[in-house]
């Protein structure tokens, strides 16, 4: 059981839904992604998604898009975020999943890009452009490493893939709230709930929802239908509006408070 | 051994690397597509369209000149140049515009780097009434202003992109990011044998009847099979379209040209066979060119139509088998083969083409006499001349 499964047994116990953020690594730099993890966590962040930058992120929309470009001109890398993730270990136990495209670690090396990430302390990856069709030798080296992969499941999924989707999913499955990419709004709960509601039919595993939620009040509506909620483009957005400042730290940590208090 | 297999793989290359809402989507396009395949109705329409629309069959011409002067080859042009809207891309718009029909979608999308798939795109959705969005680089809108007057005047709504490099990397992710929002009515038309797959395998048979027409037209005049194929390749769609139907002829050599740019010891080029790793991009796996972390690299081609940092992944294994062979050409010598090719023969070849041209002259030096080769003449120069006035 790693960090990631763990955290689910404990809210499960405790009769709580996770709260999930989101940044990109490396914006505005790894010093303040580090700072922000930490923060993160003493306000009530259950699990953080930090993002890998890419060139080409085809199912990001704007926000974090642009974040991955100021990422990619610090010159951020896979090995370096690996850096960043073992500096936070020293001192916190926070379950951190990478959000990357598939090429990254393709180009690294997927069984290198695993032994890393055992070595760095990441608990599990999502990997956006991977269907779990062309994942079999990655969910492989994973899984032998004890490193959850998380899988999707969108609105247009047909029920036939759901089953196998949520069989090679491990630490959570992600529902997406729409049809489109990230930042995206024009979610609509009662969709999402019931496209939830049939993949939780499907498997034990926990159901976290994500894609265009920004406020409060909707992250306390989704908590009440999946077991966790994950915030991105708004925070990365909060994180943008912030560069720059001394209190960015403090800023975005009363932004995400307020999120993290709403589950 | 069918290619690609089931899932869209070939041998290592292929798949399908894409957001989980537009699986779906992909699956059910493969579904149709493979019934319209075998469908007679739908195979007659297609052909129908090419010939009394597009203008098919082209000529395979011999260029006699172009022949003398280069001594030992003997070459045959097949005069894609001569179809509407000016290139093989038409053949290509029109068969996913049939199948878009069939699908029931009502809007079209398409990204565009030169402008010709954009010009293609558009006038086949024209000819059907659908409405048309196409995405370009901000940058490829400065350079191909006249393409993008074209689009506009058959009604397309062009958009300008300008995220990452604003070339057409970045508009076919841009207009990835609109199919995955649009996905239920939109059609997305890929211009290339790139893509997530059913796409390399469904551009690949539409372009295919340019290797048909042009088999069956050699044997007729020269009761053999050509030595050598060349064609040029950007994504690849051309090229693919050419050998295609010849792949089981053992004995005819496959020699696909990419751009050298300024040179491959520079990082300004777009020669992803000859420079790139391996790597997945825009939904599928093949060569790719990038830097040591895997980001994606800047191609650059003084053909527009050439400047992209992937390529088909069928080509990526006909390289890997080799089945094919590729080169690489330089700028300076793709302006040379097309002021060649104009002097020589009368036809002004698109800026992707001469570089086919400009080959032929160090394919030429290693052959024996009467060796022959047929080239793939893409497209016409006519939205070149602008740029090469400027250049020469
Ligand atoms: C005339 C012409 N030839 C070749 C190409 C390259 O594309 P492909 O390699 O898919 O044939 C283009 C693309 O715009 C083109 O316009």
């Amino acid at each position: 059981m790693n960090r990631i499964d763990r955290k689910f047994e404990q809210l499960k116990e405790q009769g709580k839904k996770a709260f999930i953020a989101f940044i990109t690594a490396g914006d505005p730099n790894l010093k303040v992604t580090g700072e922000l993890v930490l923060a993160f966590e003493k306000a009530g962040v259950d699990i953080v998604e930090l993002g890998v930058p890419f060139s080409d992120p085809m199912a990001d929309g704007p926000v974090i898009q642009a974040s991955s470009q100021r990422a990619l001109d610090q010159g951020i890398s896979l090995s370096k975020i690996f850096d960043c993730v073992r500096r936070i270990r020293q001192r916190s136990d926070i379950p951190i999943a990478l959000m990357t495209y598939y090429n990254p670690v393709f180009h690294f090396g997927q069984e290198n890009a695993v032994k890393a990430a055992v070595k760095a302390g990441v608990d599990g990856f999502i990997i956006p452009d991977l269907p779990c069709e062309e994942a079999g030798d990655w969910i492989k080296y994973a899984k032998k490493a004890n490193i959850s992969t998380v899988f999707f499941v969108a609105p247009t999924t047909l029920p036939a893939r759901i089953k196998p989707i949520a069989h090679g999913s491990n630490g959570f499955i992600y529902y997406v709230s729409l049809t489109g990419v990230t930042g995206a709004k024009q979610n609509l709960l009662k969709e999402a709930a019931a496209g939830i509601r049939r993949v939780r039919r499907m498997t034990q595993k926990p159901v976290c929802v994500g894609f265009g939620i920004s406020t409060p009040a909707q992250v306390r509506a989704f908590s009440r239908v999946a077991d966790g909620v994950i915030v991105g483009s708004a925070i990365v957005r909060a994180i943008e509006k912030n560069t720059g400042q001394r209190d960015l730290v403090k800023n975005v940590v009363r932004f995400v408070r307020n999120l993290s208090c709403a589950v | 051994m069918a290619l690609p297999d089931k899932q869209g793989h070939f041998g290592e290359f292929g798949g399908r690397y894409v957001p989980e809402t537009l699986m779906t989507l992909l699956i059910d396009l493969e579904k149709q597509f493979n019934a319209l395949r075998r469908n007679k109705a739908f195979r007659d329409e297609f052909a129908f369209y090419l010939k009394e629309y597009a203008g098919r069959p082209t000529n395979l011409y011999l260029a006699e000149r172009l022949s003398r002067h280069l001594r030992t080859l003997k070459v045959y042009l097949k005069r894609e140049d001569l179809l509407h809207t000016g290139a093989h891309k038409i053949n290509n718009t029109l068969g996913q515009i049939l199948v878009a029909r069939r699908m029931g979608k009502t809007r079209i999308i398409a990204e565009t780097g030169a402008g010709q798939h954009g010009v293609a795109a558009a006038t086949a959705a024209a000819l059907f009434g659908l409405e048309c969005v196409i995405y370009m680089g901000a940058e490829d809108i400065r350079r191909q202003s006249l393409n993008v007057f074209r689009m506009k005047l058959l009604g397309a709504k062009v958009i300008p992109v300008t995220s990452g490099s604003q070339t057409l990397k970045d508009a076919m992710n841009e207009a990835i990011r609109d199919w995955v929002t649009h996905v239920r009515e939109t059609f997305y038309i890929i211009g290339s044998v790139a893509g997530p797959h059913p796409y390399p395998l469904m551009v690949r048979e539409f372009q295919a009847v340019i290797g048909v027409e042009a088999r069956k037209q050699f044997l007729a005049k020269e009761r053999k099979l050509p030595d050598h194929l060349v064609a040029c390749v950007g994504g690849g769609s051309n090229a693919m379209g050419l050998f295609h139907a010849f792949y089981k002829d053992k004995g005819v050599g496959m020699i696909g040209v990419e751009a050298a740019g300024k040179g491959l010891n520079t990082h300004e080029h777009s020669a992803t066979l000859s420079k790139g790793p391996v790597g997945v991009m825009h939904g599928s796996k093949s060569n790719l060119l990038q830097d040591k972390d895997g980001q994606v690299q800047v191609a650059h081609s003084v053909a527009a139509g050439l400047d992209y940092p992937g390529v088909g992944p069928e080509h990526a294994y006909y390289q890997k088998t080799g089945r094919a062979q590729y080169v690489a050409v330089d700028d300076k010598a793709a302006i040379r083969g097309f002021k060649m090719l104009s002097r020589l023969e009368g036809i002004i070849p698109a800026l992707e083409t001469a570089h086919v041209l400009a080959y032929l002259e160090t394919l030429a030096r290693k052959s024996k006499k009467g060796t022959t080769v047929i080239v793939n003449l893409s497209g016409r120069g006519d939205k070149d001349v602008n740029q090469i006035q400027q250049l020469i």
